[in-house]
Formats: C-alpha cells, structure tokens, sequence
C-alpha cells in the first residue's frame, strides 16, 4: 500500500445523505475478479445525469469527495472503494460513514475523513461557488481546508490513530498480523474441541 | 465484573490486545462466496501465502447463480467466469465449496444455519453484509469487505477496535398478523439508517425469546440495515433445539460440553450497555417502505409521507429524492400503491418457515392479473423440503413462478431483475435505488404481505384478503 501523508486535489461538491455501495456501484458492475476497471460502475445510475456534478468539467478529475451523512452504507462490498479509487479518488469527506466502508477504506488506502455537519455544508457552498477549487487533507495534522482569505475552511477530521497509522507508514496489516504466529497458534491450541470444523 | 453477552463472546475470542492496537480476534467460521472472494484468493497467490485454516472456512455459490435453467451453464459470460474463478480458488486453496447443483448449495446465511456450522458463542465472518444474521444464535457474526477476507484467509484473525454496546430492548408480544420482519422494518424506522452505526446491539426482551430460530434470524439479518456492526440473541432452548442432530452439530459427550458454555452465553446481571433503546412490540402492525432506505418505512395502513413534514433539512431532502425515484405522491394511501411484481426469498426471509407461510396464506388464492410473484427458496435445501410438502405446487397454482436457489431479485446479480420503472413488493433486505435493478422501485414487505400483495395486486396484508373476500 502508497503511503499517505498530506493530498491536494479538486474537491467535488455530492449533495446527497445516505449513498449506499449500491449507488457507488451498482451490483452489476461487481463481476470482475481483479481490482481495477471498476471505475465504469462509479455512480452508474447518476452518471447517465449531465447535471452530476462528476459530468460537470470544473469536477471531472476530483480527487477528493465530499459527501453528505451516511456514505457507504450498505452491502459490504470492497469494489466500492476500489470504484472510487479506480476513478481517481484519494478521499472521501462526509459526517458519517458506515461501517464496513470505513474499514474496506483504510485497508485499500482510500482516506475517509470524518468531519462535523457543518463543514460538509461549508465546503459544498465553497466548492459550488468555486467549481473546480481545490481541497487539501492532511493526515498528519488530521485537518482539512479550502480556500484562502474569507473564504479560509479549515477543520480537523477525525479517523482512528490505528488506521491513521497504518495510512502514514503504508503498511500491509496481514504482515502485521503474521508477525504475532505465535499468539494465533497458542490461541489456537486452548480452543474448545466442541467448536465446528468444515472438513 | 458483570458483561454482556456480546463482551463475553468478544473476550473469548481475543488473541493478543495492546495499547494503541485493535483486537486481534480468532474468527470461528469463515464463509465464503463468488463476488467478495477472487481478489483475496488474488493477494495470496501474490504473496505466496495459503488459507491457514481451511477447516473453518466454507464456500458456495450465490449470488450470480441463476433460478431457472438450472441444468444449463450460467449464461452470463461475466457472471460464469465469477463462478468459475471461485472453483478454481477452491480446489487451489483447499477450500470446501457447495456449487450449483450441490444439495448444500445456497444462500451463504441459509446454508451456515442450516448444516449446524453456525452456533452460539462464535466469531462468524463472510464478505457479506447480511454476515449478521448468523448473531441468532447468540454470535458475534459481521460482514467484511475484500481485503479483510484475505487478512481472515491467511491467518484466520480480524484486528477489530471493540465496538459499543447497545441493548434493544423489545417488550410486549407480537400481535397475531404482525410479523417479526414488521418489527424489524419498524425498529429501522424508529432508529434510522444509521442509527446503530458503532454497536453490537443485542436484541432482547419477552417478544424476541417468543421468536422461532427462523424469525430471530429475519431480526439479526438486518441489523446492517440500520448501521449495526452486529445484532446478536442470547441462545437459548429455542436455539439448542435447532441446532441438535445437524450434521455439524456437536454430538455426544462434546454436544453436553457445548450446551454447557452455550448457557453461560447471557448478558450477565448488571451489565451495563452503552446505550438502550426500546421497542413495544405489541404495538407493531404491518410495516412496509416508502422510500430508498430501510428506515424510510411506515405502518400499512398509514400514508406515504411529506417531504415538507421531516423537520431535518437533510432526511427532507432525502424524502424528495426518494418520492421522485419511486414514483409516489405524499398523501398516497400505501394500501393504494400497484405492484408489479413480488419476491418472496432471500436471507431475510427465504427460508421454510416463510415459504411455510407463504404458501399456507396464498393456498387456494390467485396472484392478481397484472402481477407476477416470485418464489426462490434460500437453498437447495430448503427447496427440496418445500417441494417434499408440496409447497411448490400450491405456488404453481396460485400462478406463482416456483424458482431454484439463490440470491436472485435481492440485489439482481443474476437475471432477475426488475426493468426500470418496475415496482416490487419484496421480502428482501433493501429498497436502495436500482438495488433490484436499474430503476427499479421496491418496497420492503414481510412474506405476509408480499403474497396479499401479489394476490390483490396492490400492497396489502393478510386482513385484506378475507375483507376483499378472496
């Protein structure tokens, strides 16, 4: 996994609560057995949209999403993740994320970035008012920001020190995990010979 | 110091704990399927690593298997090569897998239960959110995404940072008519879609120990829907019972052993839950979905709602675009909305005990002129039991399709799939847009009100067919 430290990209303003993985990338778009190539079911119902805002040229090479409460919730499926990174986004900004999103996005290197209400909607206006405008987050720091002068947005995001750690060294974490062998077969050992096994 | 259930089942599990790191937790079962599981099977060879415990590990096949033709091969190229790719891992890796045409074959959260893989006390994970399921039994069961299927192939531990605890309290008793996929759909309602985002929450209460097996799966099956890490129920006779004599079931000296811990498996006397909420079951009647997330839900017998009434600028906001997508006006009687088409299957609600129902309700009934209804048994097994009760045929005669095995119109991986515009009664687990197909329009139902609806073609519940005399 690329390290990732701080990143500057356009910002693109999603006006929407609750996009589910099904609306980042419909099931059908789920067939291939690699991890790229994805890019193709990003948003597949709304990119049929000329008025969406990844149809609009100022946002076409967005690398940093900012997004209403609820993004990602759903179906478990990694390929949402693999959709927006395979598009070219770096980061996704929103209120709230579900669970499982959040997690398949720290392990891919997709930064998901926590942020107050507040500063969604600062940045949607900001980003609107200036289409094409770009946003830097910075993991170290753990802060995002936009603009210049008045129109200064800066806030910090919040996203758990593990994962955070993990992003900044670029770490594998099955290697991580592989490096305790010995605790797995311990535990592994002391297990109840009631527990069911499959062959 | 007292803990809750789910505490317990965690701190068994935990292998190694230190400062500023999650848990790292031994996973019991390991499930796996087509979709989620090539590009794991990918990052191993990659890495020159192998499955390190292929005997808790088991796969099927799902999601892209087709409910007819089932003696042909899957005519999707996409789709086989998806299959195809999932033998090959299989074979390569050591892994057990029930294909199509297997009599263990099936929906991965029927056929766990179902072979008695699934049992109180465990670490459950598959690359599918609807992992939950599994917690009727008193698990700690959760979905996980591509690169964690690897991370569990290749040492059989998840690092997981311990989530909150939440009881869901649910009081009072069900009334006849109202079933526990209405308490469900309700509860969502009353929580929203994100509302348990953090937790394992631990359904509880006299209604949920009234609740069969089947049923308490139907609850914990969609505590993702409203943002759960996990929903789990304290195993009880209920649960030991369902499990004995299966064929993975512990037997003899080793099944006494298992009950044994399995009783301890209780949220102890004093326990504290982070957060708790309640439910009165007894005031749940027939709850079916307006909108394009589970919790936009409401009573039957209520209106679809106005946008102009949700007093959050951004659930207002969400209420427009899910009126606009699903066709509907605010004021519209639900009871007055025209389905197309009605799914009775998948993990939610595809097992015999709802085809049971379903066939007993539309027994001697014909599906409405205008619309078709569905049935696809969660398994092969399942299938073969509903056939041996000549469920099938009192489906057929009702003019319903009687399908094989799968996934299916859930999420329309194979070929069933609504057409856009198309609107659905389905027994299934998501109103998403496009979730069933590409501008297709669903309503969350139980199998109740999914064969009244396909029998009077408009949503509708068991009390309106004996009012409309059919």
């Amino acid at each position: 996994m690329e390290r990732f430290t701080t990143h500057t990209g356009v910002g693109a303003p999603l006006r929407r609560s609750n996009v589910d993985t099904d609306q980042i990338i419909p099931a059908v778009y789920l067939k291939r057995v690699t991890r790229t190539g994805f890019e193709d079911g990003l948003f597949a119902a709304w990119r049929n949209d000329p008025e969406f805002v990844l149809n609009q040229d100022a946002y076409r090479n967005a690398t940093v999403l900012v997004a209403g409460p609820d993004f990602g919730t759903g179906s478990s499926r990694e390929h949402a993740v693999w959709a927006l990174q395979n598009y070219g986004f770096k980061v996704v900004i929103s209120p709230r994320f579900g669970d499982i999103f959040r997690g398949n996005s720290g392990k891919a290197g997709l930064l998901a970035a926590q942020v107050d209400d507040k500063v969604v909607t600062a940045l949607w206006e900001y980003l609107e008012a200036n289409p094409g405008a770009p946003v830097t987050v910075d993991l170290e720091a753990r802060t995002v920001s936009a603009g210049e002068g008045l129109d200064r947005i800066e806030d910090s995001f919040t996203i758990d020190d593990y994962t955070r750690w993990r992003l900044l060294e670029g770490l594998d974490d099955i290697a991580i995990t592989l490096s305790h062998a010995d605790e797995i077969a311990a535990y592994e050992a002391a297990r109840p010979s009631f527990k069911p096994a499959t062959l | 110091m007292p803990k809750t259930l789910a505490e317990k089942i965690w701190d068994d599990h935990v292998v190694r704990q230190a400062e500023g790191e999650p848990d790292l937790l031994f996973i019991d079962l390991h499930l796996i399927h087509e979709v989620t599981s090539p590009q794991a099977f990918d990052g191993l060879r990659l890495s020159g690593r192998t499955v390190r415990r292929p005997d808790l590990t088991l796969a099927t096949e799902d999601h892209n298997i087709p409910t007819t033709d089932l003696d042909k091969p899957i005519a999707d190229p996409v789709s086989r090569t998806q299959v195809e790719t999932l033998r090959r891992n299989a074979e390569e890796f050591g892994v057990r897998l029930h294909p199509m045409g297997d009599i263990d074959q099936g929906i991965v959260h029927v056929v766990g239960p179902q072979l008695g893989l699934t049992q109180p006390g465990m670490t459950i994970v598959c690359g599918d959110s609807h992992t939950s399921t599994h917690g009727a039994f008193g698990s700690i069961a959760f979905g996980i995404g591509t690169s964690e299927v690897e991370h569990v192939l290749a040492t059989q531990t998840l690092p997981q940072a311990k989530p909150k605890m939440m009881a869901v309290e649910v009081t009072g008793e069900l009334p006849a008519g109202s079933t526990a996929k209405d308490l469900i759909l309700a509860l969502i309602a009353q929580e929203t879609t994100g509302g348990g985002q953090g937790y394992i929450v631990e359904y509880r209460g006299e209604a949920i120990r009234k609740l069969s097996m089947e049923e308490r799966m139907t609850i914990c099956n969609m505590s993702i829907e409203w943002g759960a890490k996990a929903g789990l129920i304290a195993p009880d006779e209920t649960t030991f019972e369902y499990i004995k004599g299966r064929a993975h079931a512990p037997a003899g000296d080793e099944w006494d052993a298992a009950v044994a811990y399995w009783k301890g498996l209780v949220t102890d006397e004093g326990a504290t839950f982070d957060k708790v909420v309640t439910l009165d079951a007894s005031a749940v009647t027939p709850f079916v979905t307006w909108g394009t997330n589970p919790g936009q839900g409401v009573p039957l017998s209520e209106r679809v709602p106005d946008p102009a009434s949700f007093e959050d600028p951004i659930e207002r906001e969400a209420a427009e675009n899910a009126l606009r997508y699903m066709g509907l006006e605010a004021g519209t009687p639900m009871r007055d909305i025209a389905v197309d088409t009605v799914f009775i299957g998948s993990c939610t609600n595809g097992r015999i005990s709802d085809l049971r129902r379903a066939a007993e309700l539309i027994k001697g009934r014909k599906v409405a002129e205008n619309t078709r209804v569905l049935v696809v048994p969660g398994s092969v097994r399942v299938r073969l039991q509903a056939e041996e009760e000549g469920l099938d045929v009192i489906f057929k005669e009702a003019g319903a399709e009687w399908r094989g095995a799968g996934c299916s119109m859930c999420l329309g991986m194979n070929p069933d799939q609504l057409t856009p515009g198309e609107r659905s009664a389905s027994t299934s687990n998501r109103n998403f847009e496009g979730r069933q197909g590409k501008g297709g329009r669903t309503h969350l139902v139980s199998p109740d009100v999914a064969v009244a609806t396909g029998v009077l073609g408009h949503l509708a519940s068991p009390a309106d067919l004996d009012k409309a005399g059919v």
